[in-house]
């Protein structure tokens, strides 16, 4: 039998007829009790799972999820990793995610396809170039390395870039985070999935919360379409669906679930080796390692839960994307799909104990909880272990919203929406 | 290209329309308590199927109530705001 993976691994089972592989994760059905169910089988819920097991020895943890695991916004996502972000409360839980990033795959044993190729974000007009040295400093002074490009620097990486005279968004420079990068989606999730499994966690799939149980006003558990499953402690993340499990408990959120859409074109030869976006036109773009020219933008301007996208969107993204790379014109797209992101008032993520005691919070990453689950695994892990906040997560409490205390990187880091 | 209908223009393309937020979230007197505020502010229904909200057509600047599935995206309803429940909303 074999668990490991590794090239030692693959030979033995080549010589074996891959007889000896096992499923990387069982299927269990859920017991009547555990110290810790989380629901949602994404990134985050899967993160939190494993960390619980490994970090706070956690032997008794489910994950509950309603389709299949990374089947919501972590497979749906542009894949995009980085810490380029302007407060300091934000840039300790980005970065922290993504100096777990960088040893994750070798921690978890599993390929996640970690690729540093570095973000450029594009700046398009003097008073922008101002802006950037701020944003490039305020990272420089939080500890994260970043630099400011010029022009020409920008048109020696990036040549076929749109530097003709006639740019609606002309290049003056560029924000550059050298750390930043992409990663194989799916296999996050996966190869948490998978660790987690190691741990004893049970994952349970098709597995749908129908209510939250509560004795004397805590949360003790929830009913399932699987049963009844009780609970020391219940966390929920679910990303876009944060809204409607909430109503099931009771309460609301500070969040509006939007749709954002991302597309794919047909693979073509290496043209583009790095993660770019322009805040002007609202497009980024990355070329997978298939060679798919991938393409994300902002967020649909209708409220939804549909898990598909709007047309004039799309629009919008593709005529970005066109008058940034007139070279794409010839691109023919492959895929276009949607994710349900559950967008906050300041742009920023949820964690703690929702105002249903016993009930956790994991949430509002809105377009960003890709590239924040080592980091929302590791301190969702500790809210649900110790019952109370861990250094990073105390900034993003929900009392924030009646303190005052908002980490708006709306406005900070210039998020899209 | 969906097509939502104004109470005032009739129907026109999505891209006219902007969201307003739920209806009946009133706006609260000058002395309520933080709590209270906070809730009005930030705090959202955000309904999973059928949902009252108010919209803008950017066109006419007339906000209206629409009644909307945001699973399935169907239009169930739209009115001006006069004819709505008295009291549900003050413009």
């Amino acid at each position: 039998m074999t668990r490991h993976y590794s090239a030692v691994s693959l030979l033995k089972e080549g010589l074996n007829a891959q007889r000896g592989w096992r499923p990387a994760w069982r299927s269990p059905e859920p017991k009547p009790r555990y110290d810790a169910v989380i629901i949602g089988g994404g990134g985050q819920g899967l993160a939190t799972a494993y960390y619980l097991a490994k970090s706070h020895g956690l032997r008794s943890v489910a994950v509950v999820e309603r389709g299949w695991l990374g089947g919501g916004n972590t497979g749906r996502n542009t894949a995009a990793i980085r810490s380029n972000y302007f407060y300091p409360e934000s840039t300790a839980l980005y970065d922290l995610s993504l100096s777990l990033y960088e040893r994750l795959g070798r921690e978890l044993n599993y390929n996640i396809m970690l690729s540093q190729r570095g973000m450029m974000q594009i700046v398009s007009s003097p008073g922008e170039m101002e802006m950037a040295a701020r944003m490039v400093n305020a990272m420089q002074v939080n500890g994260v390395q970043a630099e400011l490009l010029d022009r020409a620097e920008v048109k020696r990486r990036v040549p076929i870039f749109n530097f003709g005279d006639d740019a609606r968004y002309p290049v003056h420079g560029a924000i550059w985070q050298a750390r930043a990068g992409i990663a194989r989606h799916d296999a996050v999730a996966w190869g948490y999935a998978r660790a987690a499994d190691r741990l004893g966690v049970d994952i349970i799939q098709q597995c749908e919360v129908q209510a939250f149980l509560v004795e004397g006003g805590r949360c003790v558990g929830v009913t399932t379409s699987k049963g009844e499953i009780r609970a020391g402690r219940v966390g929920m993340a679910v990303a876009g669906n944060s809204g409607a499990l909430a109503a099931k408990a009771g309460f609301r959120l500070p969040i509006t679930s939007y749709t954002l859409q991302a597309c794919v074109s047909e693979p073509v030869k290496p043209i583009f080796d790095t993660v770019l976006v322009s805040p002007m036109t609202g497009t980024y773009v990355s070329q997978s390692d298939k060679g798919e020219i991938v393409i994300g933008g902002g967020l649909d301007r209708v409220p939804s839960y549909g898990q598909r996208g709007n047309l004039p969107q799309l629009e919008t993204v593709l005529s970005g994307l066109l008058e940034m790379f007139p070279v794409f014109r010839q691109l023919r797209l492959l895929r276009q799909w949607g994710g349900t992101v559950d967008v906050t008032p300041d742009s920023s993520p949820i964690f703690g104990e929702s105002p249903l005691p016993g009930l956790f919070i994991n949430g509002g990453w809105g377009t960003g909880g890709f590239k924040g689950i080592p980091a929302g695994g590791t301190v969702f892990a500790h809210i649900l272990a110790t019952g109370s906040h861990h250094e990073v997560s105390r900034p993003f409490d929900l009392s924030r919203f009646r303190s005052g205390y908002m980490i708006d990187e709306a406005a900070g880091a210039g998020i899209a929406h | 290209m969906q097509l939502f209908t104004c109470p005032f223009c009739g129907p026109r393309a999505e891209t006219e329309f902007h969201f307003g937020g739920d209806a009946g979230n009133l706006r609260p007197g000058g002395d309520s308590e933080t709590n209270v505020w906070t809730d009005y502010l930030y705090f959202r229904s955000n309904l999973r199927g059928r949902a009252r909200e108010i919209w803008m057509h950017l066109a006419c600047r007339e906000v209206f109530v629409m009644e909307r599935d945001t699973v399935t995206h169907e239009v169930h309803a739209t009115e001006a705001l006069a004819e709505t429940a008295a009291g549900e909303h003050r413009p």
